[in-house]
């Protein structure tokens, strides 16, 4: 019988079954957060154990810290605990901190991948329930809360019950200005916020293959929002050739040797899934949420819902999030005035996310009382922009040109909205308050976000494009 | 842990679908180093924009302010894997929630600190959810993980599935790490087999190895 390359790469990792029947699955990779982290630590010392293996093992310190320009530990006074923390808990345990002044520092789930770091084929835990966005190269992740984390700090293992698999298939040709995240948009609003709860997704078809490297991590980002813990695409030569060079990659013979093994992961053809879904991404178009899940998405030049069109147990639900989001029953989006723009995070601040947005600023100038703000996934990502000049576009235009941080996805570091206030956002979530309190988040791609912040309102691209 | 067997206490009625964990546990103002988990829990929707608590919201009414268990819809606690988004609830002693299904990483984090997460199937789930919203918090209900049955007024008994491993676990309060060590061999076996088969996993710095 054929096997998924989920199948294959847990497979490959199962060190046996615990007493209680759960796989133990040797973790590779393993990338802690400040937030989290301090906590685990904790615990670990006073049970009076160590990191089994701090060489494997790195601290992240990317949801607190400022993402103001020139940022330090006490720019966010409330981060500096959890710095200290984090950095005196790794020293004594010998684990690397991508601390703030590091050349590698940023967002772990774009460190991981940029550094070379995760790999196809390996498994990675972190604190987060984004560790999946690395399933863009073909690795097996898993978000995790505060006491598995420290199971994985004592152990390098996570005891886990196998779950099942789900295949989704993007077919079609996707709309030339539509990326990764309209995808993963439309996705969500076929298969909703537990359409892939209990299974793995596997992201395949012609427009999984289309997308570059980056759009695959984009895509997998957001596969806990549908409700999966962890997502992936197969690898290929895409994948390889992002890969090669890479700091922390194999090299020479060794790489040799990776990639024939790599070669081996993608599914095989009679590879059995529980679950297989289509989505038509054929002419996609540039999506956005209008409500307060991450399922709820239409068109840009869509409408909101009209409660009154669906079944009465559905209406209680939409009539809340177009409260909360300030919206009439029905309501097109284009041309609702926005206050904020967040062009960031795990999911859309990799350096084509921040091209595709400069391409649509370059020239213009921010719209009057709109803040905008542009924090890159990592240092490594803000070097390489600003190599190329797209800071300047940025900065010219008048947006804020932060340091690197998940910043205003969560909020954690401080970076908030007002209440009543309306956000584009290129992150991951539009709940109730995420982004501060009575703050209306959508949720879109960067190029949607970098648009609305020109114009100062939500504007329908493809018609902004053809010159309308 | 502390072990799970059996339960007396109200059930608090919070009968919403898809309730994230950014509802359950926001991050107020930002992140802070040690919270008070009792004032967390639902902060924003217990409070107004100006900070007057909201009198129906259900967690502030009396008769709910603390209780044993907690009844909810769909895909309970989806969103973030923050575990202070069940800390919060042992805070106000919650120890079971009952749910017609949970986001897998929540009930994961449910399992971690003890608490019993029971889903029940719809028919189920609307006779539970009826006798909970007649209670109102004036008469208690059971949960017995030994015979894995909910109890209620006028003689409500539902009977409920869980694996016998989850079970076993929550019954015993096993610590899940010494479990895990008593299989520190067939962990180093696997690293050295590792080291040979896939030697570039075993190593994550800049060499080549």
């Amino acid at each position: 019988m054929g096997r998924s390359i989920f199948d294959k790469i847990w497979d490959a990792h199962v060190v046996c079954q615990r007493m209680d029947g759960r796989d133990l699955l040797f973790i590779d990779r393993h990338i802690t957060h400040e937030l989290h982290a301090p906590h685990a630590f904790k615990k670990l010392k006073a049970a009076g154990r160590k990191v089994r293996r701090p060489d494997i093992t790195f601290s992240a310190l990317d949801h607190t810290p400022a993402s103001t320009p020139g940022r330090d530990d006490n720019t966010n006074p409330q981060s500096k605990p959890f710095l200290d923390a984090v950095r005196a808990a790794s020293r004594e345990n010998g684990v690397r901190v991508f601390d703030l002044d590091d050349a590698d520092y940023g967002i772990s789930h774009v460190v991981g991948p940029e550094i070379g770091m995760v790999l196809p084929g390996a498994t990675h835990a972190v604190p987060d329930s984004h560790a999946c966005t690395v399933g863009g190269l073909g690795a097996l992740a898993f978000g995790c809360g505060t006491t598995e984390l420290e199971h994985v700090l004592a152990t390098q293992v996570m005891a886990l019950v196998r779950p099942k698999r789900m295949r989704v298939h993007l077919e079609g040709k996707i709309g030339a200005l539509a990326s990764a995240k309209d995808v993963a948009l439309k996705i969500l609003s076929q298969i909703g916020v537990s359409g892939g709860r209990g299974h793995i997704i596997e992201f395949a078809g012609p427009v999984a293959r289309a997308l570059s490297i980056e759009g695959r991590l984009t895509l997998c980002n957001l596969t806990i929002e549908m409700g999966s813990r962890s997502g992936l695409v197969a690898p290929d030569d895409k994948t390889f050739d992002w890969l090669y060079g890479r700091p922390w990659a194999p090299k020479g013979a060794m790489w040799d040797r990776a990639l024939a093994h790599w070669r081996t992961l993608p599914s095989d053809e009679d590879a059995i899934f529980e679950r297989e879904v289509t989505v038509d991404c054929h002419g996609l178009q540039p999506q956005i949420t209008w409500g307060t899940d991450p399922a709820q998405v239409i068109e840009v030049n869509g409408h909101a819902p009209n409660p009154a069109d669906l079944p009465a147990e559905q209406r209680g639900a939409i009539e809340r999030a177009l409260d909360y989001m300030g919206l009439q029953a029905g309501q097109p989006l284009v041309g609702l005035p926005v206050h904020r723009i967040f062009i960031g995070s795990c999911t859309n601040a990799r350096l084509p996310d921040l091209q595709e947005a400069a391409e649509i600023v370059r020239g213009q100038h921010v719209a009057q009382g709109v803040v905008a703000l542009v924090s890159a996934g990592s240092a490594r990502v803000k070097r390489e922009a600003e190599a190329i000049g797209v800071d300047k576009v940025f900065r010219d235009a008048g947006f804020i040109w932060g340091e690197s941080a998940c910043s205003m996805c969560a909020g954690a570091n401080g970076d908030r909205g007002e209440a009543g206030e309306r956000i584009l956002s290129t992150t991951n979530r539009n709940f109730e308050n995420r982004q501060g309190r009575g703050v209306r988040t959508h949720l879109v791609g960067p190029a949607l976000a970098a648009a609305a912040a020109i114009a100062g309102k939500i504007v329908d691209v493809p018609k902004m494009k053809a010159g309308e | 842990m502390k072990a799970f067997t059996r339960i007396m206490g109200t059930a608090i009625p919070f009968l919403e679908d898809d309730v994230n964990t950014d509802q359950i546990a926001p991050m107020g103002a930002g992140a802070r180093m040690s919270e008070d988990y009792a004032q967390t829990l639902f902060q924003h929707r217990r409070h107004s924009a100006d900070g007057a608590e909201i009198p129906d919201f259900v967690f502030n009414q009396p008769q709910f302010r603390t209780g044993a268990m907690l009844i909810s819809g769909r895909n309970f606690g989806c969103g973030s894997s923050r575990e202070s988004a069940v800390w919060t609830f042992l805070a106000i002693g919650v120890t079971c929630i009952i749910t017609r299904s949970f986001a897998d990483m929540y009930r994961e984090n449910c399992l971690q600190n003890g608490i019993l997460p029971i889903t029940l199937p719809d028919a189920q789930a609307d006779q539970l959810e009826a006798a909970v919203v007649a209670a109102n918090g004036a008469a208690p209900f059971a949960v017995d993980l030994v015979s894995q049955e909910i109890k209620g007024p006028h003689g409500l008994r539902i009977a409920f599935d869980i694996s016998p491993a989850d079970r076993a676990r929550l019954l015993e309060g096993l610590d899940d790490i010494g479990l895990t060590l008593k299989h520190k061999a067939e962990i180093e076996a696997f690293e050295k087999k590792m080291a040979q088969h896939i030697p570039w996993s075993q190593r994550a710095d800049a060499s080549s190895l």
